[in-house]
């Protein structure tokens, strides 16, 4: 075999021209897919923990109930509960007026992650709630903040630090458990690179494919860092 | 909004007439305080008047209930029985009573408990920005003046990790000031200190104490207790068991468990 045959099988200029474009815009889809359903889950989540550390026990129970399903459960099932199941009730969507919503892939699709990242978030932000000393909401108490002003300026930056690094492999494991939206008809990465092989039957689309993944990946993981460094800024000396 | 010493000071007694302390409303008033933590009864019955201005050292073995009889005063913890009065407001009925009283009560902690990602400006002006409602501009203005009281002010943009261990504790003290409280709660300010360090805190309690400061303060640096305090109180199992001067407490301590404890402390 040689040299260019070799190159031939990972990377083919022809079918690159063909379908490059396309898989980049579907790297933007699963790009815009992660980023909003991870912000979304991000506000969520935050909600959700605060009501596993509430002292209403209602509250506590419903949180807990909450997460314990959408972590339970496959995020696959989640989807297509979402949108097959609820899909089904078309009439009762058109009566309230939310059918535009359900008969959407797309919005199935951000609902699905976002309530899935929002469980798995939650437990991320509780942890790191919970991991702050104690010392600090007496020191809080002590001078008279209101509760308001310890979560927003004492507590939370304090666990945010903590929680940077968990949040930003539930992210990465968002953007990789992403792919699955393809089985719901988007065309974000995965389901340009199936549609184009289902077209070719040339493995190296996968290839591609899973270097782009890696790439968003990798475009995270750096972000990360720097994040980390800014939020640990006060520990250096 | 820089007078605040000047105004504590003219609450103060004059130095040595400590015992003439006009018996005005108490600072603290504390009537038949039990605590419980779960059936383990930590405070008996606890009686204690304070006066505004009056300096008090508690002291006792570990597990005596020191740090919760302070901690009380300032409803960090909660006392199930009996009452606690501060500047003649009853504590223990009033709960919404207690974010109000705070502001009149300072606390300092043995692990200092500065906010590890503030500069040392932003610890000790967050409250008075957010209790007290004052400009950022004023806020900073007050906090560099105590700062300056601690010795201090060049490190106020520093992080409490850039600090030694006295240095940050000076810094807790000069943010609980920063509130212009009437009361301070000191439970062992320089026990989690290096040696070398204890002394340059133990100053700034001594200038807090001649400013007229009223203070209550666990410690067992009974040095300091000497020069310093009014009244030397002994708790043991959660009773006061001595409540004396400096001078009573240390010469001839009435009960047998405050003299082992005093030979056990100064060898
Ligand atoms: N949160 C808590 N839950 C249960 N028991 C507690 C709690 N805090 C303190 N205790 C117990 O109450 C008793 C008194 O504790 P406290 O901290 O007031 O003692 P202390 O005199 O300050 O001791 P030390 O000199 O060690 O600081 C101890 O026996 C302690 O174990
Ligand atoms: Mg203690």
């Amino acid at each position: 075999m040689s040299a260019t045959e070799l190159l031939q099988l990972f990377f083919d200029p022809e079918l690159f021209e063909r379908y490059g474009a396309r898989m980049l815009d579907g790297l933007l889809v699963t790009a815009k897919l992660v980023a909003i359903s991870f912000s979304l889950g991000l506000l969520l989540g935050l909600l959700l923990a605060l009501g596993r550390l509430s002292r209403n026990s209602m509250l506590r129970g419903a949180t807990g109930a909450y997460i314990y399903f959408f972590r339970g459960s496959p995020l696959l099932a989640q989807l297509f509960m979402l949108y097959y199941g609820l899909g089904s009730f078309r009439e009762l969507w058109q009566d309230l007026g939310l059918w535009w919503f359900f008969r959407d892939a797309w919005y199935c699709s951000l609902l699905a992650f976002t309530l899935n990242t929002a469980a798995y978030q939650a437990e991320i932000l509780r942890g790191s709630l919970q991991a702050v000393a104690r010392g600090q909401h007496e020191a809080a108490a002590a001078l008279g903040l209101s509760r308001r002003t310890t979560f927003f300026k004492v507590i939370l930056p304090q666990s945010m630090l903590l929680a940077v690094g968990p949040l930003g492999n539930e992210l990465i494991l968002m953007v990789k458990a992403s792919a699955i939206a393809s089985l719901v008809t988007i065309y974000d990465l995965m389901g340009i690179t199936k549609l184009a092989f289902s077209r070719t039957f040339d493995f190296q689309l996968y290839l591609w494919a899973a270097l782009l993944y890696l790439l968003i990946v990798e475009v995270i993981r750096r972000l990360l860092r720097r994040i980390e460094m800014r939020l640990g800024r006060h520990l250096d000396t | 909004m820089l007078s605040t010493s000047s105004q504590t000071g003219a609450l103060a007694p004059t130095p040595g007439l400590a015992q003439a302390v006009p018996r005005s409303r108490p600072a603290v008033e504390i009537q038949g305080m039990s605590k419980w933590y779960g059936a383990f009864q930590v405070l008996h019955d606890i009686d204690l008047s304070v006066q505004p201005g009056e300096r008090i050292v508690l002291c006792g073995p570990s597990g005596s209930g020191k740090s919760t009889l302070i901690r009380c005063i300032n409803r960090l913890e909660i006392a199930e029985q009996g009452r606690i009065l501060v500047e003649g407001c009853d504590l223990s009925k009033v709960t919404t009573q207690a974010v109000k009283v705070r502001r009149e009560i300072g606390m300092v902690f043995q692990h200092f408990n500065l906010f590890p990602h503030m500069s040392v400006l932003d610890n000790c002006s967050l409250a008075p920005t957010s209790v007290h409602g004052l400009s950022r501009k004023a806020a900073e203005e007050r906090a560099r003046h105590y700062l300056a009281k601690v010795g201090i002010e060049n490190q106020a943009d520093k992080y409490p990790s850039q600090l030694s261990g006295g240095q940050q504790q000076r810094v807790a003290i000069a943010r609980a000031l920063c509130m212009q409280p009437r009361i301070m709660l000191f439970d062992e300010p320089t026990s989690a200190l290096d040696p070398e360090m204890v002394s340059e805190v133990l100053d700034v309690l001594v200038k807090l104490a001649d400013s007229g400061m009223t203070m209550l303060c666990v410690t067992h640096e009974m040095g300091f207790a000497r020069q310093v305090a009014q009244r030397v109180l002994f708790l043991d199992g959660g009773r006061i068991v001595e409540d004396s001067p400096p001078e009573t407490f240390f010469n001839a301590p009435k009960s047998p468990r405050a003299q082992a404890f005093l030979t056990q402390i100064l060898h």
